[in-house]
């Protein structure tokens, strides 16, 4: 496969009244042609700062963009000018955001909205454009939608919105798709509708997607390749099948030993990671993790950890992630 | 575990009326949040409450603890109905029945220390004599549920999540009560604090036999904490199991949609798994749909199912469903 994507050290601060908060820290990817990544970390790692920084939807101040390259299709989207990063969003880059009411315009109706682009992108027709609109809409679920394109978003349900939010964003056959799934609790039935949705069109139509999630569960079946970020950074990176049956960092291994699991015996007690994340304004010295870490040595106070490749294809910021002491604790 | 029930409820009903109108208000329909719902709760026991956004989990939850009058059916706690109850003999049974919320954000007044947040149900309810006791009655109460006496002149900004979630905690517990209703309290903390306040609610069951109505969507933390189960869809209760029996032998449709939907950490499983994927939406909760209200989105629906609703019926030991295809 050939890489889509490259990121390469993005890093995005927020000067803020409390301190420089740095959301993202030097974070560098690749995504592949037709690949699903997942992008795992706890609420405020920067997994959306990071995919909006690519997008350059980053305001600016209060942030700031202070490094990173973001290479597509032979350009840096981080240098390209504004109207030819408008022509890419929504084109052959398009997102999904938490919250489809902030994406969706409330004053035109859904026919309008998603035949819009397609006029503007694929210099359709404004009549093909509709009768394409309908079909996406049947295609995502949407009922009677030969109907319901001429509806406004507010007519239809939650659920609705989001799955016309993933019609939209699949109009224009994008290379990419960014999926940031809501860190609030959505129903598990309708999460599982829509990232069912979100799988079987990514691969029928060859899209690559980059899926963000606070659950580790959400993305076991859906990515190719996970990243696991912790405050900032990314921390551990490698096939789905890898960060979940070997992890080689303590945090994923604490994350993966915290959670309950509904294919295991119950456990009597469950057994969590301490302490809590850092604060991105003042975070400690050394490794971020260090002060929640069970395994932590001398260095690890002092020195942050360099994201290296300690198995065939897998990654890790841990300074003793070659003797995986996890492996023989209890 | 007793088996003595220390919350029945019987044919609960909570209708909020929807207005329109803006000189003259009228009352133009019901959102029927709970419709007629029949559970107990046994004393010492965990029961966990499942069931899509909407469903009537919280309504359910708040019509127990009478912070909503229901509109109709029964709530016994301790054999007596809290819903004839007059106010001044309610204000009484409060003391034993607290409820701890899902956002540890909203739930704290910001303009309260965390030791007067903790007090509070203490001076309501003229539990401490003194000062002195009270202010030691405050330290207990935070070093139990984990946190520092010092603590107690800090404001809730001042705390993280987890840790407002442990101030919230130990408000529940300080009137000293029989029976929480633990309100989805892990949903909105992040994953690796979620699993330490499971913890310390497991802990404080035990140590202060407490009693819980768990409200959560996650259904491995579900069967991790609840004895049995109740599943909730549109203001209906569809089944209500043994934990065991409901997780091994899930008779209702929607129940093993539900369980089915719950990812599982791991892609060698998830590889190989089936699933059910509902299909179309959650119905307005204005005009559910009639005889069994899952019919639209059951995928093994049948022409009774549209015609009559189910009776919650007894299929095995501790082991009732509302299903014609159970
Ligand atoms: N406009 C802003 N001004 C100041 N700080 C910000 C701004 N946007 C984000 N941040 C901070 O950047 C950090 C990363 O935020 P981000 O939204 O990327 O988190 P996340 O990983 O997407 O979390 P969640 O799972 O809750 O969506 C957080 O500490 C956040 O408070
Ligand atoms: N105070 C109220 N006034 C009017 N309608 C209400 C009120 N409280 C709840 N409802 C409605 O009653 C229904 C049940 O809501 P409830 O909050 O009990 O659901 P829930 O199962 O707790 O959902 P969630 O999982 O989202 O918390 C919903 O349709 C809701 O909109
Ligand atoms: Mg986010
Ligand atoms: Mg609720």
């Amino acid at each position: 496969m050939t890489t889509l994507l490259q990121i390469k050290d993005l890093r995005t601060f927020f000067y803020t009244p409390e301190g420089v908060v740095r959301a993202v820290d030097g974070i560098s990817y690749d995504v592949k042609e037709g690949e699903t990544v997942g992008i795992v970390g706890e609420s405020g790692c920067g997994k959306s700062v990071s995919s909006l920084t690519m997008m350059r939807l980053i305001p600016q101040p209060p942030g700031k963009v202070l490094s990173g390259q973001v290479l597509f299709e032979g350009s840096d989207l981080l240098k390209v000018d504004e109207e030819e990063i408008r022509r890419i969003r929504g084109h052959k880059i398009a997102m999904v955001f938490q919250e489809p009411m902030t994406s969706l315009n409330p004053v035109l109706t859904l026919g309008d909205q998603l035949s819009e682009a397609m006029v503007l992108h694929l210099n359709m027709s404004k009549q093909a454009a509709w009768q394409r609109a309908a079909e996406l809409l049947d295609m995502v679920g949407i009922p009677d939608a030969g109907r319901r394109v001429q509806d406004y978003p507010h007519q239809f349900s939650g659920g609705m919105r989001q799955r016309a939010m993933i019609a939209m964003a699949l109009s224009c056959n994008p290379k990419l798709l960014i999926a940031d799934e809501p860190t609030t609790a959505v129903d598990v039935t309708i999460q599982a509708q829509l990232l069912e949705l979100i799988a079987r069109l990514s691969k029928e139509s060859k899209t690559a997607v980059i899926i963000i999630t606070h659950n580790l569960g959400v993305v076991a079946r859906y990515a190719d390749w996970v990243n696991v970020m912790y405050a900032g950074r990314i921390i551990e990176a490698a096939s789905a099948r890898d960060v979940y049956g070997d992890p080689q960092h303590p945090y994923t291994v604490g994350l993966l030993l915290s959670v309950p699991r509904l294919d295991e015996p119950r456990k009597v007690k469950l057994l969590p990671i301490e302490g809590s994340p850092p604060d991105l304004v003042a975070p400690p010295p050394g490794c971020y993790f260090h002060p929640r870490c069970r395994f932590r040595v001398d260095v690890c106070f002092r020195e942050y950890p360099p994201l290296e490749l300690v198995a065939n294809n897998h990654w890790s910021a841990c300074w003793v992630a070659k003797e995986a002491p996890w492996k023989t604790a209890s | 575990m007793e088996d003595r029930i220390l919350v029945d409820i019987k044919g609960l009903k909570m209708y909020f009326p929807v207005t329109s109108g803006i000189v003259w208000q009228h009352k133009v329909a019901d959102v029927k949040a709970v419709d007629g719902v029949s559970f107990f709760v046994r004393r010492g026991e965990t029961l966990g409450l499942v069931g899509e956004s909407g469903s009537g989990k919280t309504t359910t939850g708040r019509c127990i603890l009478q912070l909503y009058r229901p509109t109709a059916g029964q709530v016994f706690f301790e054999g007596k109905d809290l819903c004839t109850m007059k106010s001044g003999e309610l204000r009484h049974m409060r003391r034993k029945m607290q409820i701890i919320f899902q956002d540890p954000y909203s739930s704290l007044n910001p303009r309260m220390s965390c030791g007067a947040i903790v007090g509070e149900p203490i001076k309501i309810h003229k539990l401490a004599k003194t000062n002195t006791e009270y202010r030691d009655r405050v330290k207990e109460l935070l070093e139990t549920v984990g946190l520092n006496a010092y603590m107690a002149d800090r404001y809730p900004h001042e705390f993280s999540g987890g840790q407002r979630q442990r101030i919230g905690v130990a408000r529940a517990l300080a009137g000293d009560p029989d029976f929480i209703v633990c309100d989805e309290p892990v949903s909105a903390l992040d994953v690796s604090i979620q699993a330490q306040i499971i913890n310390l609610l497991e802990e404080l069951q035990a140590k202060f036999h407490l009693t819980y109505l768990f409200i959560a969507h996650d259904l491995a933390v579900v069967r991790h904490i609840s004895n049995r189960v109740a599943v909730m869809y549109l203001g209906k209760l569809h089944e209500v199991a043994d934990r065991d029996e409901i997780y091994a032998r899930p008779l209702h449709p929607y129940t093993k949609a539900l369980i089915s939907a719950a990812p599982i950490p791991d892609p060698k499983v998830e590889a190989t798994r089936e699933r059910i994927i509902l299909v179309g939406d959650i119905p307005s909760p204005l005009r559910p749909p009639p005889a069994c209200n899952f019919h639209t989105r059951c995928p093994i629906a049948i022409q009774v199912c549209r015609e009559k609703e189910p009776p919650l019926e007894q299929k095995a030991t501790d082991h009732w469903v509302a299903c014609w295809r159970a």
